[in-house]
C-alpha cells in the first residue's frame, strides 16, 4: 500500500516557484490561497537554501486531531483530505499545522474566513472522481488518472519529489550517494570531476 | 364570508404550529474522533483502472520513476537502477 509523501531536496531547489505556479494552474486555486509556497532561508547570503512547502500529509496529522467537526480523513494511499461541506472554517487546523498548510479564503467583507483549503496531493476530495463538483471544491484529481501531483512532476530540477514514500526515499538516497557532499554537490567537482580523478599520478595538476 | 375565512384561518393556525411535530428526529451518528463527511472512493475505482489496485500501483510507481533522472538518462553516474 502506497503512503504518499512529498520530499524537497534543498540542494536542488532553485526557488523558481514553478511548483507554486503548477499547483495554482492545475487546481485553479483562487487569489489569496497558496497551497504550496517556496521558503528561503538566509536569502541573499552565501549558502542560502530554499524548500518548497505544502501539506506534508502527516502519518499522524495534527489537523485531524484538532478538528472540532472531524472533517478530515486519510485516503487509502495515505493522503490527508477533508470534506469542505463539513468544514466550519474555525482555523484550529491552521494553528495545529507545523507547516502552515491550511489556507482560508478571505476575500469577503467583515473579516470573512471561508472554508479551509489545502494541498490535496492532487487527489481531489470526497466527491465523485473527476466530477465538476470535485474540481470546483478541491481541484484536479490526478491520482485517479494514475498521475502524481503536478508540482512534483513540473519541478524543473526535480528538487521536489512526490509519490510513495519508499520509492521517493530510494530516489533521494541514490541521488545523495552519487553527488557526494561539500563542494562536490554544487561546485567545481560536480562540473569537471573530482580533483583526484583529474590529476594523473605523478603528473602535473 | 369574511367571518368564515377568519374561522378557517384560526382553525388552521394550530395545525401550522404543530406541522413540525410529525418530523422524525434525525439519528445521532456523531462519533468523537471519527470522520463525519462523505465517503471517498479509492483512486483505482474508475474506468481507467477498472477497480484494479495493482494496475494503479504499477502506474504510480512508473510515474514516480519519471522523477529519477538516473533511470531516465541511463548511463549517468549511479548507473541504471
Amino acid at each position: 500500500m502506497a503512503r504518499m509523501k512529498f520530499l524537497c531536496d534543498a540542494e536542488r531547489c532553485i526557488e523558481c516557484n514553478g511548483c507554486v505556479t503548477a499547483c495554482k494552474n492545475t487546481n485553479e486555486v483562487p487569489w489569496g490561497v497558496n497551497r504550496r509556497r517556496v521558503v528561503t532561508i538566509d536569502d541573499g547570503l552565501p549558502g542560502e537554501r530554499s524548500i518548497s512547502v505544502a501539506c506534508m500529509h502527516c502519518s499522524d496529522a495534527p489537523c485531524m486531531a484538532v478538528c472540532p467537526v472531524d472533517c478530515f480523513y486519510k485516503s487509502t494511499d495515505g493522503v490527508v483530505l477533508h470534506d469542505k461541506d463539513l468544514c466550519i472554517g474555525c482555523g484550529y487546523c491552521f494553528y495545529a499545522c507545523p507547516f502552515g498548510a491550511p489556507q482560508f479564503p478571505q476575500d469577503g467583507g467583515f473579516g470573512l474566513r471561508g472554508k479551509m483549503d489545502k494541498c490535496t496531493f492532487c487527489a481531489g476530495g470526497p466527491e465523485p472522481d473527476g466530477s465538476e463538483a470535485e474540481f470546483r471544491k478541491y481541484g484536479e484529481n490526478r491520482l485517479a488518472q494514475g498521475k502524481l501531483p503536478s508540482c512534483a512532476e513540473m519541478c524543473s530540477t526535480k528538487a521536489l519529489l512526490g509519490g510513495d514514500g519508499d520509492v521517493i526515499a530510494d530516489i533521494y538516497r541514490t541521488r545523495v550517494l552519487v553527488r557526494g557532499k561539500g563542494s562536490d554537490v554544487w561546485g567545481w567537482g560536480t562540473a569537471y570531476g573530482k580533483p583526484e580523478k583529474q590529476a594523473a599520478p605523478g603528473g602535473k595538476s | 364570508m369574511k367571518r368564515m375565512l377568519v374561522i378557517v384561518m384560526a382553525a388552521a393556525l394550530p395545525l401550522g404550529f404543530l406541522a413540525g411535530c410529525g418530523q422524525e428526529r434525525a439519528p445521532q451518528v456523531y462519533k468523537q474522533g471519527k470522520y463525519q463527511g462523505k465517503p471517498d472512493t479509492p483512486p483505482w475505482e474508475n474506468e481507467q483502472f477498472k477497480g484494479s489496485q495493482t494496475a494503479w500501483d504499477d502506474a504510480i510507481k512508473r510515474r514516480a520513476q519519471g522523477q529519477n533522472e538516473y533511470v531516465r538518462i541511463g548511463d549517468a553516474p549511479g548507473g541504471s537502477l
